[in-house]
């Protein structure tokens, strides 16, 4: 064997000199197959996560939708309202600044900023390490706050139990076809900002029938955290999901 | 732009398999792109010229098999192509069309040195 490069040379010189390649051995490349998804790294410590959240029992959620959808005025109403009866902690994705995590420690929830830097999505690594700080098991429900992107968090696996897609109705009810992998891979789809329906054309029904046109399986949920309408339905869907999780450790 | 991670992990994913194979070089890397990947072939190029730099896959041929989106109706039990991504029946219209190909982001098979 050519101990230069490996290759199966022929002749016995080939397995003692080094050379520049100017010999005539047979020099085809030799195959080997792979077959390894593009994602699977990720997999494997989303499924990590996934575990230990989950011996933690833990209900975890991975909020996604396009900037400015509402996320982070979703999470302060939330936690204002539950942050007494439910221990909550908070994971929040940006390019840059740490303004979020500013908003959502004013509510006194723990929390921690992850900025990505030119990324357009958290991981399951940047998560894996963005929990250290929290007492997990001293915690009911964590939501992760990614990005503001409707497309490249789709194909993540963070570990969460849900991906929560936010559609406010100044976007424009044709969005889960226009984005459909987000809407495929959320479990439940929240109509924000129910509040300015007056001033738009937004099409609720139809907006609805075109997220189920690609996840039909998907739960949807309408509310305004300005007025406060529909977040009762948003309360008890947590409640649920944490209780559901909880047995299933059990 | 999330073309740039998964580039990253292509490249990782082949240097992990060249290097043990015993490669010093990779001439060419096969990855299957599913039409409904999410991913843009054109994207992926691109990027792969930065993310290789310096690597074992540098200068390596980067060939991208596109595999057609296609699924089978739960009702129905129709077959189909489809070009995007829906739960709707290209046949019968019902919201019970299951994706059974379309997705893939796999790296397949090296040439190596």
């Amino acid at each position: 064997m050519c101990i230069n490069c490996g290759c199966a040379g022929t002749g016995a010189a080939s397995a003692l000199h080094v050379h520049e390649h100017a010999h005539d051995h047979d020099h085809a490349p030799r195959a080997v197959r792979v077959e390894e998804d593009l994602l699977a790294k990720n997999d494997r410590l989303a499924a990590g996560n996934r575990t230990r959240f989950t011996r933690a029992g833990l209900f975890v959620l991975n909020l996604v939708s396009s900037p400015g959808s509402g996320k982070t005025t979703l999470l302060e109403r939330t936690l204002r309202d539950l942050g007494p009866q439910l221990r909550f902690a908070v994971l929040e994705g940006d390019q840059q600044t740490s303004f979020d995590a500013d908003r959502i420690a004013a509510t006194g929830v723990p929390v921690r900023q992850i900025n990505t830097g030119a990324g357009c999505h958290l991981d399951a690594h940047m998560v894996a390490h963005g929990v250290e700080a929290f007492d997990l098991p001293a915690t009911d429900i964590l939501m992760i706050e990614n990005v503001g992107n409707l497309v490249c968090p789709a194909g993540f696996d963070l570990g969460e139990d849900h991906k929560v897609a936010l559609l406010s109705v100044t976007e424009g009810e044709d969005k889960p076809l226009k984005y459909p992998q987000m809407f495929e891979a959320a479990s439940l789809m929240i109509i924000n900002k129910l509040d300015l329906l007056p001033y738009l054309d937004f099409d609720v029904e139809r907006c609805k029938d075109f997220a189920r046109r690609v996840n039909p399986r998907i739960a949807i949920l309408e509310l305004s955290c300005r007025s406060g309408a529909g977040l009762a339905a948003w309360y008890d869907w947590l409640a649920a999901g944490l209780a559901q999780k909880r047995a299933a450790r059990e | 732009m999330h073309e740039l991670s998964l580039t990253q992990s292509l490249v990782a994913i082949a240097e992990d398999h060249a290097r043990r194979a015993g490669a010093t070089v990779i001439r060419s890397i096969t990855v299957e792109v599913g039409e409904l990947s999410g991913a843009v072939p054109e994207a992926l190029e691109f990027a792969f010229d930065v993310c290789s730099k310096g690597t074992l896959a540098e200068g390596a041929a980067l060939i991208l098999r596109r595999v057609p989106g296609h699924g089978r109706c739960g009702l129905c039990a129709a077959e189909a192509e489809c070009g995007e991504l829906t739960a709707v029946c290209p046949a019968c219209g019902a919201l019970a069309f299951e994706l059974d190909a379309g997705r893939e982001l796999r790296v397949m098979e090296l040439e190596i040195d």
